[in-house]
């Protein structure tokens, strides 16, 4: 997309953040927050799965990791809850680099299923030190009222500081892809023979986007942490591991702005778009659609439907719309997981 | 040195369950190049069909144990045949990636649809070996593990034999080879592929139907088993049938000493050992123990 639309799209996303909480009930306004929280942690997947295209069924977990230091210093440290999100993005980014270190030595698809090992281990491995962890009951945060002398309610504050987070993020996701770095990344997604041949190291290209992506994921799960005041092993199951990636597909691997798209999806899929669609669902064929697990096939043939229809996401879409059809199909021709630049 | 073979038979047992399903996600792998994150679902589902068939009556009565099993292993590769065909298939020409991705829509989908036909709870699925013991000198050897360990090597034997003695096999084979030069010579690739999807449905549908009767039926059964699979098949190399076998049953055996010995390794840090193994064997020998060291040039 051409650099004046994007910049034009980042003032109309401001605009849309600052507007929405006057416009939205006091609950439509936490479901918002929580379209921040998402939209960070989808601009740090998509750093590894929609630039460098190594996909990661792992990322909850690093919210997770973000989330569990955020409480355990809020709670048995007596820190201010804003002052541990960047210990938070730490934590979980070390563990990043840890796991991404030998892990990216595996070719695209081998990543991604060491990777789902992750949030299953964690689980484990929350349970099995619970003087730590607080085991399965998990731990439990104060409610956020005010901060700095500013009174508010926790759904307004929660709101503000996570999209204020969401935004300086985003800006500096736009930095980190745009140059020199940028391009390595997107020249080991297209292809690693061709990158390693202009002296890009691959593994260290993609251990650095594992360790970003994690960072991102970590501060989103301190904010989400901070938000839900109240975590334990099954906050961060694999599915939600798995609905980010979904959200960085829906969204159009490899656009910015396509994360927004994507956040909005997972939390709105979640708890609105999902049950209304099941409902209508089950008005025409008379089956309890409101049963467990209805939800997952909602998201999987979303997910199939966008794969075969709409392969670059939401943000391909837009594009179409922009830009017309024919530079869309010559994309789409190139590479069937196309990835735009910053859009 | 009772306890020895005790937790020895236990994890060849556990570790025939891995080995089955490691083999499955080799055979496509060898195939396609694509890892099936879809294949502990697909395992589990199909777990669910044989419950369906031994606890709901169909044409009357219930079935037993066996023809249900034999009957689950035919529906299980119609069943695999259909997904590479409907789901796989119109994606032929797209990236791994994009491949990939779908295979995981998959596992997203089954999932839910087994939390939803039959509730996610547990559920007990019957053994066909009794929980007794033979005693031979001293050693207690459970029924149970020996005939776990049996029948998924069975399997994996006669798809041994499939692929080495059938002009089909060979066919297969030369298809994962060198797919160009296997078409060339009027070999039906893409239906191969197909083929090969429903092999790995049998051997997935070995490895729930065996895992269940001791983990119990749930929606999220295999989830872990998928993997302990796959770190078996880093173990052995990840492109070597032999390899993913021997690692099944050499994690399984590691893991039931750790467990048995190593008073920190609790159940809850099977997964992270493995994850800990993985991560390991990578570091230090990334092509596994008897992968092939692949060169590439740049």
């Amino acid at each position: 997309m051409k650099p004046r639309l994007a910049y034009l799209g980042f003032v109309v996303l401001v605009a849309a953040v600052v507007i929405a909480p006057l416009l939205s009930s006091n609950y439509r306004t936490f479901q918002l927050a929580f379209v921040g929280i998402y939209l960070i942690a989808l601009l740090g997947l998509n750093i590894l799965t929609g630039l460098t295209g190594q996909i990661s069924l792992g990322h909850g977990a690093f919210m997770g990791v973000g989330a569990y230091a955020t409480t355990i210093l809020v709670v048995d440290h007596g820190w201010n809850n804003l002052l541990t999100l960047p210990v938070a993005g730490v934590v979980a980014g070390l563990a990043g680099l840890a796991f991404g270190l030998p892990a990216t030595r595996f070719a695209g698809p081998y990543l991604a299923l060491a990777t789902f090992a992750i949030p299953l281990s964690f689980i484990g491995l929350l349970k099995r030190f619970p003087h730590f962890t607080g085991g399965t009951l998990g731990k439990q945060l104060p409610s956020v009222h005010s901060q700095f002398g500013f009174h508010t309610n926790p759904s307004v504050w929660v709101y503000w500081t996570s999209w204020i987070v969401a935004l300086v993020m985003f800006v500096v996701a736009w930095l980190i892809v745009r140059g020199r770095f940028g391009r390595a990344l997107r020249s080991v997604r297209d292809s690693e023979i061709a990158a390693t041949a202009s002296g890009v190291s691959t593994a260290g290209v993609k251990t650095v986007a594992f360790g970003i992506s994690a960072f991102y994921c970590g501060v989103a799960g301190g904010l989400f942490a901070i938000a839900v005041t109240y975590v334990n092993p099954d906050t961060f199951p694999i599915d939600l591991s798995i609905l980010l990636l979904v959200g960085v597909v829906l969204g159009g691997a490899g656009s910015l702005g396509g994360m927004v798209f994507g956040a909005l999806f997972v939390e709105f899929i979640r708890i609105t778009w999902g049950p209304a669609l099941l409902d209508l669902f089950s008005q025409v064929h008379h089956i309890n659609t409101r049963a467990p697990g209805s939800s997952l096939v909602v998201y999987g043939v979303v997910l199939l439907l966008v794969l075969y229809v709409a392969p670059a996401g939401a943000a391909g879409l837009v594009r179409r719309l922009v830009t017309g059809k024919a530079a869309v199909a010559a994309w789409a021709k190139q590479s069937q997981m196309p990835a735009e630049d910053q859009a | 040195m009772q306890q020895f073979f005790q937790a020895l038979m236990a994890g060849l047992a556990d570790g025939a369950i891995f080995a089955s399903l490691a083999l499955a996600l080799v055979l496509i792998y060898k195939a396609t190049e694509v890892i099936n994150f879809a294949q502990g679902e697909m395992a589990m589902f199909t777990t669910y069909i044989a419950y369906a068939l031994l606890t709901h009556p169909h044409f009357g009565h219930t079935l037993s144990y066996w023809p249900a099993f034999f009957m689950t292993l035919v529906i299980a590769f119609v069943f695999g045949v259909g997904l590479q065909r409907v789901v796989i298939k119109p994606l032929e020409k797209a990236s791994v990636l994009t491949v990939v991705m779908a295979t995981i829509a998959l596992l997203v989908i089954l999932n839910g649809l087994a939390a939803w036909i039959w509730s996610p709870e547990l559920k007990f699925f019957p053994s066909p070996f009794p929980t007794s013991t033979w005693v031979i000198g001293g050693v207690h050897i459970s029924k149970q593990d020996t005939g776990t360990f049996g029948v998924t090597l069975a399997c994996v034997f006669v798809l041994w034999l499939f692929f080495r003695f059938t002009k089909l096999g060979l066919a297969m084979r030369a298809g994962a080879v060198n797919p160009v030069a296997a078409r060339l010579l009027g070999v039906r690739t893409s239906w191969l592929l197909a083929l090969g999807w429903g092999f790995a449905a049998v051997l997935g549908a070995v490895s729930g139907m065996m895992s269940a009767p001791t983990n119990f039926l749930s929606p999220s059964m295999m989830q872990a088993v998928l993997i302990f699979a796959f770190a078996s098949a880093v173990l052995g190399g990840l492109e070597s049938p032999v390899g993913a076998v021997a690692g099944g049953l050499g994690l399984g055996v590691l893991l039931s000493m750790l467990g048995t010995y190593v008073h920190p390794v609790t159940p809850e840090l099977r997964l992270p050992v493995a994850l800990l193994i993985l991560l390991v064997v990578l570091l230090i020998k990334p092509a596994g123990l008897f992968g092939r060291v692949v060169v590439r040039r740049v």
